[in-house]
């Protein structure tokens, strides 16, 4: 048997009503770069919050293995202890403390009880160059960019004696230079000894640098493959989406009209690192009665894309053209947006579509007071009659519309967003994964819901993540990657292995 | 539905609001018995109502604020330099009463101007923009002042508060127009109660059955008409309460009624949803603290002129009673819940228990203390409801 480092063994983790992980293996070999892939929501995340006790011992069940001996870890301090370090997507350093402090924060260097900066500093500073990194340890870390706030977490790892390194999504947020000396980083720390786990998108990355690569799918492992001829990203794309299609969404045939909205060479700048490209030049329309997919992995800019065309909600140095029926329209803020008959409902609809602790009828004219007062007086009874109706035609289940919204399920939440914005009369709506977190028998009747729509005459662009759902309900699929459109595919062309080829693939460098 | 039935769904559908009249009228209850009656005795009322009518008007603005999610420290600064600039008017510049007034109306709209723009448009967070106004307008206050009080001789100023209705249409031992004045109040709810549960029959919704609605519409008007009946008999109507019973019912319906009350609502439930909903959040902040600037010279109108004079320490700690009242009222700390109905009823819990404690010879170190644990029960109970309610 080979020097296995880490065995997870059958781990079956569930919450409420979902299975989040179903029997799930995974073996890393002491000393390798071991990447985890999968689609968003596959159970990559949960399967690392499992090794590393941020889900305790107790809470899933099967067995973990580690280093030779069994790991019950109650809690991430249990876990770091024996040498299992896990690096977040979104960094988790402070950012007005120093360099030393962050790496040394919970871990303080003292001497007789008070913290020593002498030591602590010049600890600081031996990490630092082992990373590569040839800052000063009393630098503030918000003076610092994301790849060496990136180091610096794996500087903070080190100091731990880590044995096993965790990065989840490591160069998401970084640009190519960046990602480039992180993946060199990591081959260089391989040499010492320490062992990786990189969950990453970027199959390129993972081709270029990892050793051996399990996939999930489902919240089951599929497989393993081990460095070889087997090892390309066509491979691998085809273990993520090897998935049935079953008979899942409501039959539908679009009767497509003349165009309603469009960009072009739409652009969008991160909102605080202005030089950040988030959307790069896209381009794209949707037409009266069609719907229209955005396909892209997590961080490619497809809610970004949605937000900055909506009034601007998101991004800096916005440029390009929004276009309604032809008309070139300018979007400044948010009422604009829904003026020229724009809807966005967003993916968290507890964050940014609801307000929890009003009732059904408050929340479903939110957007739309206008359309039922006269003067700024608000009918009440005309909004209870409207309301009723979206309840009585969307089937939201509830004995009346005097219900708070924070007390529904997630379908009949996600129903109350969408009457919130059908109310308003939209031409185009853009769903923002509209069927997140919601069980099977409520996405079917969202998507019936979305047909309705498009028969109605709307446009309809529709965010998702999980392909089977967009090639059950759109006409048409835009892929997005890395900010920048790779591809538009009708219907009857795509298939779940072409559209992940064209969602990772890398934009050609000039 | 049954009689019952429709009772107790009326009192159980918002509990956070009827335990607050429940513990209201158990609190002039206790106190009734306590002081053998005095509470409730005609010239008691009276004084009741003119001691904590500045309070009640500046909880008006302050729970507009709070439903917002921010929150007011200056108002009893404003009270003070809103004061200070009427006196000033009209004792050394000579200005007619009225002018005077409106001057002070003016000074109120510019702070909020002021603390509504850094507010909104700066985004300063308005616990750091009102404590610095809180110094600032106390310092302005004592400017125009010269750091002494001064005393306001115009009759007609000082009528603001001390004024009455009496006698204008006769009576005998009580003053008839009061009861009028009442009848008609009375009269007017109950139409307009009438109305909206026509128009919520009209668009099929539920409504109380027939008995609980003349029952609860008799209820007021016997509990209202006794009120009148004493201030009649002691002193007439004073004008305060005209100006406090319009105030609150102008407010209430344009937090209940209007879009920019529902959009006040909004920004405090869910300020990201609001902003993505179309609502224009930088200026409905800035309306509410001009809103609250105007409410609190107000305020200092009607206290200036109940005293007679403007004092460099008028109004303070008044701030603090107006949040008190918002939040035994119901308001939520984090945002997006209160009433205007439940800000005064807050506010008169509060009036009460000073009141009949004073009557009582409690001490004022006592008194402190039981206000303060009353407000920490208040906000307790309004935590507990929360977890209980479980928005998931």
């Amino acid at each position: 048997m080979s020097d296995n480092i880490l065995e997870m063994r059958s781990i079956t983790k569930t919450f409420p009503g979902v299975k989040a992980l179903d029997d799930v293996n995974l073996s890393v070999q002491r000393g390798e770069i071991h990447a985890i892939c999968g689609e968003n929501g596959a159970g990559k995340s949960t399967l690392m919050k499992v090794l590393s006790g941020v889900y305790p011992h107790g809470t899933y069940q099967g067995e973990i293995h580690f280093d030779g001996k069994l790991g019950e870890f109650g809690s991430i301090n249990d876990s770091e202890a024996r040498g299992i370090v896990i690096i977040h997507q979104e960094l988790a350093l402070i950012p007005y403390l120093s360099v030393a402090e962050n790496i040394f924060l919970g871990n303080e260097q003292k001497t007789r009880g008070l913290i020593d900066w002498d030591k602590t500093n010049a600890e600081a500073a031996k990490l630092l160059a082992r990373v590569g990194l040839s800052e000063n340890p009393t630098t503030p870390v918000n003076q610092l960019g994301v790849g060496k706030q990136q180091l610096i977490e794996i500087a903070k790892a080190l100091s731990k004696r880590v044995k096993i390194l965790i990065l989840d999504e490591p160069t998401a947020a970084l640009n190519d230079s960046d990602s480039a000396h992180l993946l060199d980083l990591l081959r260089h720390l391989r040499g010492q000894g320490i062992t990786c786990i990189m969950i990453s998108h970027k199959l390129n990355e993972i081709t270029d640098i990892a050793d051996s690569t399990t996939i999930i799918r489902d919240g089951k492992t599929i497989e393993t493959l081990k460095v070889g001829p087997e090892f390309t990203q066509d491979r691998i794309i085809r273990g993520m989406v090897g998935r049935d299609l079953e008979n899942r969404y409501p039959e539908h045939v679009s009767s497509v009209g003349e165009e309603i909205f469009a960009i072009e060479d739409w652009t969008v700048h991160h909102p605080t690192q202005h030089d950040r490209v988030i959307v790069d030049n896209a381009s794209l329309h949707v037409n009266k009665g069609e719907i229209v997919g955005i396909a892209g992995l997590m961080g490619a800019g497809r809610t970004e894309l949605a937000m900055s065309v909506f009034g601007r909600s998101y991004g800096s140095k916005i440029s390009g053209t929004v276009r309604m029926h032809g008309k070139p329209v300018n979007l400044k803020t948010v009422s604009d947006a829904i003026d020229v008959g724009i809807a966005y409902v967003s993916e968290d609809r507890k964050r940014y579509g609801l307000n929890l602790i009003q009732d059904i009828k408050t929340n479903t004219t939110a957007a739309g007071l206008s359309k039922i007062s006269r003067g700024g007086w608000v009918n009440s009874n005309e909004e209870l009659k409207v309301a009723e109706e979206y309840r009585t035609s969307l089937r939201t289940k509830t004995p009346n519309v005097h219900a708070l919204v924070g007390k529904l399920s997630g379908g009949n939440q996600q129903k109350v967003v969408l009457a919130k914005w059908m109310f308003t009369d939209p031409e185009l709506l853009i769903l923002d994964e509209p069927t997140r977190g919601i069980d099977v028998g409520a996405k079917y009747e969202i998507y019936t819901i979305i047909n309705k729509l498009a028969d109605q005459g709307k446009a309809v662009l529709v965010i998702s993540s999980e392909l089977p759902e967009l090639l059950g309900i759109c006409d048409r699929i835009y892929t997005l990657s890395a900010g920048t459109i790779t591809g538009c595919v009708p219907k009857e062309h795509a298939t779940q292995e072409s559209l992940m080829e064209l969602m990772t693939k890398e934009k050609e460098r000039v | 539905m049954s009689e019952t039935k429709g009772l107790v769904a009326l009192v159980t559908r918002n509990l956070r609001q009827s335990g607050i009249y429940i513990a209201f009228v158990a609190i002039v209850i206790l106190f009734a018995i306590l002081t053998d009656g005095i509470l409730l005795a005609p010239n008691n009322l009276t004084n009741l109502v003119l001691q904590y009518s500045y309070i009640l008007i500046l909880a008006i603005g302050m729970v507009m604020v709070i439903i917002a999610g921010h929150i007011d420290l200056s108002v009893g600064s404003v009270v003070a330099l809103s004061g200070a600039v009427a006196a000033v008017l009209i004792q050394q510049q000579g200005w007619p009463w009225w002018a005077a007034v409106l001057a002070a109306l003016v000074a109120g709209l510019l702070v909020g101007v002021w603390q509504g723009f850094w507010i909104a448009f700066v985004g300063i967070p308005a616990f750091i923009v009102t404590l610095a106004g809180m110094l600032l307008f106390r310092g302005l206050a004592l400017l125009i002042l010269s750091n002494i009080s001064i005393s306001i001789y115009d009759p007609a100023y000082k009528q603001v508060a001390g004024g009455f209705f009496n006698g204008l249409i006769g009576g005998d031992g009580y003053d008839a127009f009061t009861l009028v004045i009442f009848g008609i109040g009375i009269l007017g709810f109950a139409v307009m109660q009438w109305r909206a549960r026509m128009a919520r029959l009209a668009y099929q919704q539920d409504v109380e059955s027939m008995p609980l609605f003349i029952g609860k519409l008799v209820v007021v008007a016997i509990v209202v008409m006794a009120f009148a009946w004493q201030l009649a008999t002691a002193r007439g109507l004073p004008y305060v309460l005209i100006l406090l019973a319009a105030l609150i019912m102008i407010y209430t319906m344009i937090t209940k009624r209007t879009i920019f009350g529902r959009h006040i609502y909004a920004i405090g439930g869910n300020l990201a949803a609001a902003q993505l909903s179309g609502v224009k959040v930088k200026w409905v902040n800035f309306s509410i603290f001009v809103n609250m600037g105007f409410l609190a010279a107000l305020a200092g109108i009607v206290f200036s002129s109940r005293s007679s004079s403007a004092q460099p320490a008028a109004g303070e700690m008044f701030e603090l009673d107006a949040i008190a009242a918002c939040f035994i009222g119901g308001a939520a700390v984090t945002g997006g819940i209160g009433t205007v109905i439940g800000a005064m009823v807050g506010g008169l819990i509060m009036a009460v228990m000073s009141n009949g404690m004073s009557i009582l010879g409690v001490d004022q170190s006592i008194q402190s203390v039981i206000k303060g644990l009353i407000l920490l029960l208040a906000v307790a109970f309004d935590v507990y409801n929360k977890r209980r309610a479980g928005t998931r």
